[in-house]
């Protein structure tokens, strides 16, 4: 399928595209004045945060704009041919054909109702290629070499029988189907666990090799980008900041914007400037054999199916600590952090506060206890009730504990300032918050009960990486002021290697390896641990920025 | 396999529901107004305190509450829905009597709203926001909003009476000596107005779901998928989304059959249709409980047979149940 | 308010649909006023064609009753029983459907197979043979309804609770150790109220469709003038007096018709998500 192409002419080369919003919208331009070009066999990488514009640049030269919508100014030329001057039918016929796009939620990505096989035959047949025997023995060669396990078995399955990272397999071979010039992937891993994301990212690279294909990789994450990008455009607020080499541009950003964004990059160290660590205190929290079993009722003709939460956990916290609990999702590290503060009643175990066994307790105990151990909540939306006010929210656990309420609410209000919050907070509702000021709301909330340990469940997972490194300051700052234990679940390991004092690895409900977090990420003992830190994006001994950076 | 061990876990459910009604069918039996043997003396004609006392024992009212019970449910168990004393005949061989007519109707009117309603929902989602759109849930609205038995007085006053098109009353014309095409026929004609103004409320019901869902399928993460293929919009609605947008339909539409038989006794009232619709009207106006409250236990029934037979057919037309459960 | 009043604003159907609920309205509160004399009585001769008499101006029954007299008492009783019934049945559709999608587990188990019972058996046919055993009344009629009409509030709300309870905030005031009752009514129920309120109008319209069809097969309140009573009355005269059904009728669509397209704009101006595609 491949053409002779003039060498350095450019696959795609867009010039001054402009998008503009519906009318009523914020602004008038969701995008403006954006440029870049993409050589074959290249791939350059758009980065930014969300709502930079990288997302609306890619479905723009898809075609697939979302309704009201559209592209004002500009040019999109595939190989000479303005994309953004075709009619829907010439479109729809390079769609497919001459740009494959892969997307960022493999688990929805597929019909439901029809069988992989077909899904990927349909491909050939909506570019009237090939009679229905060898769309068939096409889509298994595909499948085949996009790596799905018993290809003879996948082509005839449904899309819920197969895992997430195998979707996204399956979604690369229709994108690769036709040969494509250009592949557009649209956050392509940003769902997976970081192991998936490692094969689906090897994957790629493999195909792009093979084939030759030119590729535009949609990313916020840095770690990708030096992992996969040869060319990186940066954007902010729907312009293009930065544009180079990869190595430029991580190595020695131009635009304060870009170097602001590199410098809040967890390094994957511990944190500078934070002096040698205090001895660390006198124990909090101790925790033995904490077990978690799920069964799902079989009931008269269905087996039960056991599944293990939490297994046989044990741990000590002292004040001053910080402990971060790291695996990928399903590892039970979420569970574990509930067992602690009682959200799900634990099946055996003990946990010790202050030395006292808080297990088999009533509930009238349990809610004096647990004011001493409170939570942060990963998602800064749904952990906020949206038709209460931010005072009445961080007031409610005094109240509840008998402060009278207007007592309450002054003490809200200090707690808000301390968070970085304006004082006017008080009265505001949630909706009128960034993400970034709503994890604040939430950590002043925890905060509200003066408790010993504070547990943060992803609490800065949802967060652009400039705000949750602004999050994970105040996290630090107020545990070093207020002398709290910290219990940190994070699936990023890169957070956890620069703010953990201690680390514990989970799979499978179980703590496969616990240490001081030099040593667990220095030198991973158990051999799954060695899979995890191998497989975190941009790593090359021990730094943040990859191999490939550091090659070019 | 699975199926079967569905199926078995499916009808132990069905059995528990239907003797739930039968229990609560019982109860009310008792809080009918009158002692059952006054009214069944009162009948008969006689007066006598010592004759009811008769009737009492023997059938079974002077036993404790719940050995009447137990010896209800046993009744029904051996198909003894009870004796209707204004027609001197068995409840169920009137209400048996009477199913095929009902089951006819209902069949039909279902089968023609599903149809309708489903194929008006989807060309109304399909140029939603546009005239048509409009057209078809406006439309679709009002014969929501209409009174049944008034629809069907409506139907008799301008197709039957006005134009004269159909015939308005009853189940069949002709007489014995006709041939079965003929019959056929004839009933085909008697069943039209009846079958379309029951099925024209479901039929606003199904095209409001069918549009909905179609549009909330559209939205879907995989539509886009399906865009970036290559695919025509003619086929990702027809192939994709009007498939995954009608498995709900046709769950609701399952359980919206109970509704149908309510309808039922509506629309066979006003044409004179003689189902077990119109036998439950004429068992209120005679103050026939026995009979008014077998010919609810047995549409309870029949609904919760249809609900199973709609679970099965959706195990088999949506594969991801196989496996999952 | 601001905001909701001027997002239902823009959807006219839904405006209409009010100022005819509200016309509905007045008319049932102004019966009295307009017609002071009882609707059973016979006030002309019987079979009078509408638009002969201006005094009556809508034509008589086979009893010489005035038509439109009986149009706007009937208006009292379709809204009354309409919303009466529909706030019984939110008295007991929230609080179980409440509790079944906050506690789910065993407590979901035995509320919704109880309102699976209630929703299998054919509620039409259920409110019949109850309204038919208790002796038709208006309170019968209305307790009839409610129970014909809870088991889709249980359900609406058990999954709308079910979504909330699911959400972070929930287990923050668990954590501030609020008790399960403040939780749920402080917290979780303020976040349902919208569905509830647009399931609500649209109840009202299913009970006044109930009530008409009850009445027409003369499960009416005997001592009170109705709207499907009179069409039930009027069945067996429809070839001589189009009248007589045509009317009370139309009132019954045009009320029905109104709260639906009511429902429709509160559901709309009171989901943003859904008015955008409107659009």
């Amino acid at each position: 399928m491949s053409e002779p192409t003039v060498p350095h002419e450019p696959v795609l080369s867009v010039a001054n595209l402009a998008i503009e919003l519906p009318a009523g919208a914020d602004r008038l331009y969701a995008v403006e004045h954006v440029s870049f070009d993409i050589h074959r066999g290249e791939t350059l990488a758009i980065v930014g945060e969300s709502g930079s514009g990288k997302s609306m640049s890619a479905n723009a030269v898809m075609g697939l704009l979302p309704p009201g919508t559209r592209a004002a100014q500009g040019t999109a030329k595939l190989d000479g041919i303005d994309l953004l001057r075709l009619d829907a039918e010439a479109m729809r016929a390079i769609r497919g054909r001459r740009i494959g796009m892969i997307f960022q939620e493999p688990m929805t990505a597929l019909d439901p109702l029809m069988r992989i096989g077909d899904q990927i035959a349909e491909v050939f047949e909506a570019h009237g290629l090939l009679a229905p025997a060898e769309r068939r023995a096409r889509a298994l060669a595909l499948l085949t070499e996009v790596g799905i396990p018993e290809p003879e078995r996948a082509i005839h399955a449904y899309p819920f029988q197969l895992s997430g990272g195998q979707r996204q397999r399956v979604v690369i071979a229709m994108a690769l189907a036709l040969d494509p010039v250009l592949l557009i992937a649209d956050e392509p891993t940003t769902a997976l666990d970081v192991t998936t994301q490692a094969q689906i990212l090897k994957l790629i690279r493999e195909l792009q090799d093979k084939h030759g294909t030119a590729v535009m990789f949609i990313t916020h994450d840095f770690g990708v980008v030096a992992d996969i990008a040869d060319r990186v455009v940066v954007m902010s607020k729907g312009r293009v900041v930065e544009t180079g080499a990869a190595a430029d541009v991580l190595g020695a950003p131009q635009d304060a914007y870009t170097r602001q964004l590199i410098a809040a990059i967890p390094t994957g160290r511990p944190a500078a400037g934070d002096g040698p660590r205090k001895a660390a205190g006198e124990t909090v929290l101790e925790v033995r054999g904490l077990t978690k079993t799920y069964r799902s009722a079989g009931g008269f003709f269905r087996p039960a199916r056991v599944v293990h939460a939490v297994r046989d956990v044990s741990f000590d916290l002292a004040r001053g600590e910080t402990l971060g609990v790291v695996g990928e999702s399903g590892s039970g590290k979420s569970s574990l952090g509930r067992c602690l503060v009682r959200l799900i009643e634990p099946d055996a175990g003990s946990i010790r506060l202050n030395g006292q066994e808080t297990m088999g307790q009533s509930v009238g105990e349990m809610r004096i206890w647990r004011r001493r151990m409170q939570m942060v909540f990963q998602d800064p939306y749904g952990s906020l009730n949206p038709r209460t006010r931010v005072g009445r929210i961080v007031a409610e656990g005094p109240i509840a504990a008998g402060m009278p309420i207007g007592a309450a609410l002054k003490k809200a209000g200090d707690l808000l300032a301390l968070v970085g919050l304006d004082a006017s907070a008080v009265d505001r509702f949630p909706h009128e918050f960034s993400g970034g000021q709503r994890q604040r709301i939430g950590i002043a909330r925890a905060l509200a009960l003066d408790p010993e340990i504070i547990i943060a469940d992803e609490a800065v997972s949802a967060l652009d990486v400039s705000i949750q490194a602004q999050v994970l300051r105040l996290l630090a700052d107020l545990k070093t002021r207020l002398d709290l234990a910290l219990i940190f679940i994070t699936h990023d390991l890169r957070v956890a290697a620069t703010i953990c004092d201690k680390v514990a690895v989970m799979r499978k409900g179980e703590v496969v390896e616990m240490g001081p977090a030099a040593q667990v990420f220095g030198d991973p003992q158990h051999e799954y641990t060695r899979r995890l830190i191998a497989a975190i994006p941009g790593r090359a001994e021990g730094d943040a920025f990859g191999a490939r950076a550091a090659a070019i | 396999m699975q199926t079967l061990q569905f199926l078995l876990s499916r009808l132990a459910k069905g059995i528990l529901v239907v003797l739930a009604i039968v229990v609560l069918d019982f109860v009310l039996i008792h809080l009918a107004p009158g002692d059952p043997a006054s009214v069944m003396a009162g009948e008969s004609g006689a007066t006598d305190e010592a004759f009811v006392q008769q009737l009492r024992v023997k059938f079974g009212l002077d036993q404790p509450f719940t050995t009447q019970l137990g010896l209800y449910i046993w009744g029904v168990v051996r198909l003894d829905l009870g004796f209707s004393h204004r027609q001197q005949m068995p409840v169920l061989d009137l209400v048996l009597d009477r199913l095929p007519a009902t089951l006819l109707l209902t069949g039909a009117a279902f089968v023609f709203s599903l149809t309708v309603g489903v194929v008006m929902g989807a060309w109304a989602a399909a140029h939603k926001g546009r005239p048509l759109d409009r057209i078809i849930t406006t439309v679709s609205l009002v014969f929501y909003a209409t009174p049944l038995f008034w629809m069907a007085l409506m139907a008799v006053l301008i197709f039957s009476v006005w134009l004269d098109w159909l015939p308005a009353f009853g189940l069949y014309d002709v007489g014995g000596n006709a041939t079965l095409g003929e019959r056929a026929l004839d009933v085909a004609r008697h069943l039209v107005l009846p079958a379309v103004t029951l099925g024209l409320f479901f039929t606003a019901v199904y095209v409001r779901m069918t549009r909905a869902s179609m549009i909330e399928v559209a939205r879907q993460d995989f539509v886009k998928t399906l865009r970036a293929k290559g695919l025509s919009e003619r086929v990702i609605l027809r192939r994709h989304v009007l498939r995954n947008a009608v498995l709900p339909v046709v769950t609701l539409a399952g359980v919206q059959a109970g509704q149908m038989v309510g309808g039922a006794v509506m629309t066979e009232t006003v044409f004179a249709w003689p189902g077990i619709g119109r036998l439950m009207y004429e068992a209120l106006i005679q103050r026939d409980y026995n009979l008014l409250l077998g010919v609810f236990v047995v549409s309870a029934a029949m609904v919760v047979v249809f609900n199973i037979l709609t679970d099965l057919v959706y195990r088999m037309v949506d594969p991801r149940i196989e496996v999952s459960r | 308010m601001k905001a909701f009043w001027s997002r239902f604003r823009r959807h006219k159907a839904a405006v209409a649909g009010l100022v005819v609920v509200l016309l509905v309205v007045a008319i049932a509160i102004a019966a009295p006023y307009f017609y002071p004399v009882s609707p059973w009585k016979m006030v002309q001769r019987p079979f009078l064609p509408p638009f002969a008499n201006p005094a009556v101006p809508l034509g008589t029954d086979t009893l010489g009753r005035n038509v439109a007299s009986g149009l706007a008492y009937g208006a009292r009783v379709s809204l009354l029983i309409g919303t009466v019934s529909t706030l019984v049945a939110l008295a007991v559709g929230v609080p179980i459907g409440a509790l079944a999608g906050y506690f789910g587990g065993v407590v979901d188990d035995v509320l919704m197979r109880f309102t699976e019972f209630f929703q299998t058996v054919p509620s039409f046919a259920l409110a019949i043979v109850l309204v038919a055993i208790f002796q038709p009344s208006l309170f019968s009629i209305i307790i009839a309804i409610a129970i014909v009409g809870w088991p889709p509030v249980a359900r609406l709300v058990r999954g709308e609770v079910m979504a909330q309870r699911q959400r972070e905030y929930v287990e923050a005031a668990i954590l501030a150790g609020q008790s399960h009752l403040t939780i749920i009514t402080r917290q979780i129920l303020p976040n349902v109220v919208s569905p509830i309120v647009v399931l609500a109008s649209l109840m009202v319209a299913s009970a006044i469709l109930l009530e008409s069809s009850l009445s027409f097969l003369g499960l009416g309140d005997p001592s009170i003038m109705s709207w499907g009573y009179m069409i039930g009355a009027a069945r067996t005269v429809v070839r001589q007096a189009w009248w007589l059904s045509v009317f009370p009728g139309v009132a019954i669509l045009i009320s029905v018709l109104a709260l639906n397209l009511v429902g429709e704009g509160l559901a709309e101006a009171l989901d943003p998500r859904s008015s955008r595609d409107q659009a």
